[in-house]
């Protein structure tokens, strides 16, 4: 069999460190989208039903009860303006968590890509962005198909309401980042993965003020409120979406804790994804 | 022992090393080595698993640190340049780490991207490589679907997407079938031949004899020895060696009187090695003393008896 040698010119030629310098977290993210691409059409099915299902069960089945017992509704208006915001945002969370934690088990351990990632120019720190920039193109999709939902079920209002995007994208990414780089330093990380899911992200759902305000519930519950990024987002969304009342202390204090979670996940995720691959 | 210095024949250098060491605790992994690597060298590590050969290569991947010693690949320092050395290698890791999901194409594709190559460079590049790793009519295959040899093939296709300076193999053929190896043996000749330096590590004498023009004999850590495959030959042994079997018990039984017939020889549990230029004589030799040996093989000198001379120990245990 006849095989043609190879052309080459050579990578000190044809390779511009600069650039990828300057890119590297881009081309992570673009094979990471490449990557998901192969199940876009369970994607679009998955960001399009789970709106449904929570809005035609809890929406609109629990609202007509809750609605039907209290003249006003809840925080003084319907049952599903005053889910909307909380729902929303704890799909995205929930949906940026997976996409920026399994990608990790995957990358250092099942199939050891990110291995062969930086067996490139591309460095630890450009891995972590560039999946991170990936998971969260994923839930911008997610979370633009989820507003467009409550928006024809009623559920919001107005142009002011397109806020709730970047809000809550905001959230979602404080949390990811964060529990990407736990997850990267951790080193059983597939049973942390599973107890991150039941412990953490269950009760953050359940417990964030999501279906009803969070002074209802006892000091000790509130806590957990308190801690989970999904309560800030929640309480904010609610701002922007009906006006619900909040003092400017509170909307500072809100916005700070996602920021102060969003920088220490890029330091905590950065340093690991180093670190670990430098092991 | 090694050939620091100004550039040896007038060859650029592109990997110096000295007194290169890497510790994990208690644990010396390379212990203070001393090594250069010219453009266009084929240059191996041999050494039994755990030599240190692995560790030294990830050293010059630029993704492990070193504890001490200095190293410069391209005359920079790695643990400063890490990428800007790395855009110029071509990484086979021990074990394959290709994205099982995508299809061959898209793995190479992928690969060529994070080198910050533009589509249509990496588009025509990947023709090329599909037909030298000869996996054409595996294109839009899932990586997953593929055999062993195959996705070894894949990894150095994907390596060479960036043509590299420097081709970097950890083990190339380890877990590959006969047929599979020479393939691949193949086609590393013919990159060597195209004058892409290689660095090879390896624990078999064969591949080290069929790929690599200069070896560093690597065993715990240290280097045992550096040269041609030849020139260690002739060096740490004898042009033929006669091997003998009488028996699990015998074989130690004898020993005395047949070390005594010829240069040197080698006790294995289950044969008895000997060292001489003219093995049939000494065969003769060994027969007329009264000692019939069940089985006798006389056959030329191999890197491993130089590794079984210098440590020794087998390279394959």
């Amino acid at each position: 069999m006849a095989i043609s040698d190879l052309t080459r010119r050579g990578s000190l030629q044809i390779i511009d460190v600069a650039k990828i310098l300057r890119n590297g977290s881009l081309y992570v993210a673009e094979a990471r989208i490449r990557n998901l691409l192969q199940w876009k059409w369970s994607i679009v099915g998955e960001a399009v039903a789970n709106p449904m299902f929570y809005l035609l069960s809890i929406g609109i089945g629990i609202g007509k009860i809750v609605n039907s017992h209290q003249s006003v509704g809840v925080d003084g208006v319907k049952y599903l303006t005053f889910l909307a915001p909380a729902l929303l945002a704890a799909t995205c969370i929930q949906g940026a968590v997976g996409e920026a934690t399994h990608p990790v088990l995957e990358g250092f351990k099942w199939q050891k890509g990110f291995f062969a990632m930086n067996a490139t120019p591309i460095t630890g720190k450009q891995i972590a962005n560039g999946v991170l920039l990936a998971a969260m193109t994923r839930v911008t999709f997610g979370c633009v198909v989820y507003f467009s939902a409550l928006y024809l079920f009623g559920a919001v209002h107005g142009l002011h309401s397109l806020w709730l995007i970047p809000l809550t994208l905001f959230a979602a990414n404080s949390f990811a980042v964060l529990m990407m780089g736990i997850c990267a330093a951790i080193k059983n990380d597939d049973l942390f993965l599973n107890m991150v899911q039941r412990f953490l992200i269950m009760p953050l759902f359940l417990f964030s003020g999501t279906f009803y305000s969070l002074s209802s519930m006892p000091k000790f519950l509130q806590i957990i409120g308190w801690a989970s990024p999904l309560w800030h987002a929640t309480e904010v969304g609610r701002w922007i979406s009906y006006g619900h009342h909040i003092s400017h202390g509170a909307l500072l204090f809100h916005f700070s804790y996602m920021a102060i979670m969003t920088i220490v996940g890029f330091k905590v995720a950065h340093h690991h994804f180093v670190k670990r691959l430098a092991k | 022992m090694s050939t620091i210095g100004p550039a040896a024949g007038g060859k650029e250098p592109l990997i110096i090393a000295r007194g290169l060491r890497k510790e994990y605790g208690d644990f010396t992994a390379v212990d203070g080595i001393d090594f250069q690597v010219n453009r266009g060298d084929s240059f191996g590590f041999l050494g039994p698993n755990g030599a240190g050969k692995s560790t030294t290569m990830r050293i010059i991947a630029a993704t492990l640190t070193r504890s001490g010693g200095d190293i410069t690949i391209l005359g920079k320092d790695p643990e400063v340049r890490g990428p800007e050395i790395r855009a110029h290698l071509g990484v086979v890791p021990q074990q394959d780490n290709l994205d099982n999901s995508l299809t061959v194409e898209d793995n190479l594709y992928v690969y060529g991207r994070y080198f910050g190559l533009s589509k249509k460079f990496i588009h025509g590049k990947i023709e090329e490589l599909l037909a030298f790793a000869q996996l054409e009519e595996k294109r839009g295959v899932k990586v997953e679907a593929l055999s062993g040899g195959m996705k070894r093939r894949l990894t150095i296709a994907r390596a060479l997407v960036s043509e590299p300076e420097i081709l970097m193999l950890d083990e190339p053929t380890t877990g590959l079938d006969p047929q599979a190896r020479h393939i691949l043996w193949d086609r590393l000749f013919r990159l060597k031949e195209q004058g892409v330096t290689l660095l090879i590590t390896t624990h078999y004498m064969d591949e080290a004899e069929q790929l690599c023009d200069r070896l560093m004999v690597m065993d715990k850590g240290r280097i045992m020895a550096e040269d041609s495959p030849a020139n260690l030959i002739k060096t740490y042994s004898t042009k033929e060696v006669l091997e003998v079997r009488f028996g699990s018990d015998r074989n130690a039984q004898f020993a005395d009187q047949l070390r005594s017939m010829c240069d040197r020889i080698e006790v294995l549990p289950d044969r008895v090695l000997m060292y001489s230029d003219d093995c049939e004589t000494l065969l003769h030799n060994v027969v007329s003393k009264g000692m019939q040996p069940t089985t006798s093989l006389v056959r030329r000198s191999s890197l491993e008896d130089v590794f079984l001379r210098l440590t020794g120990r087998s390279l394959v245990e």
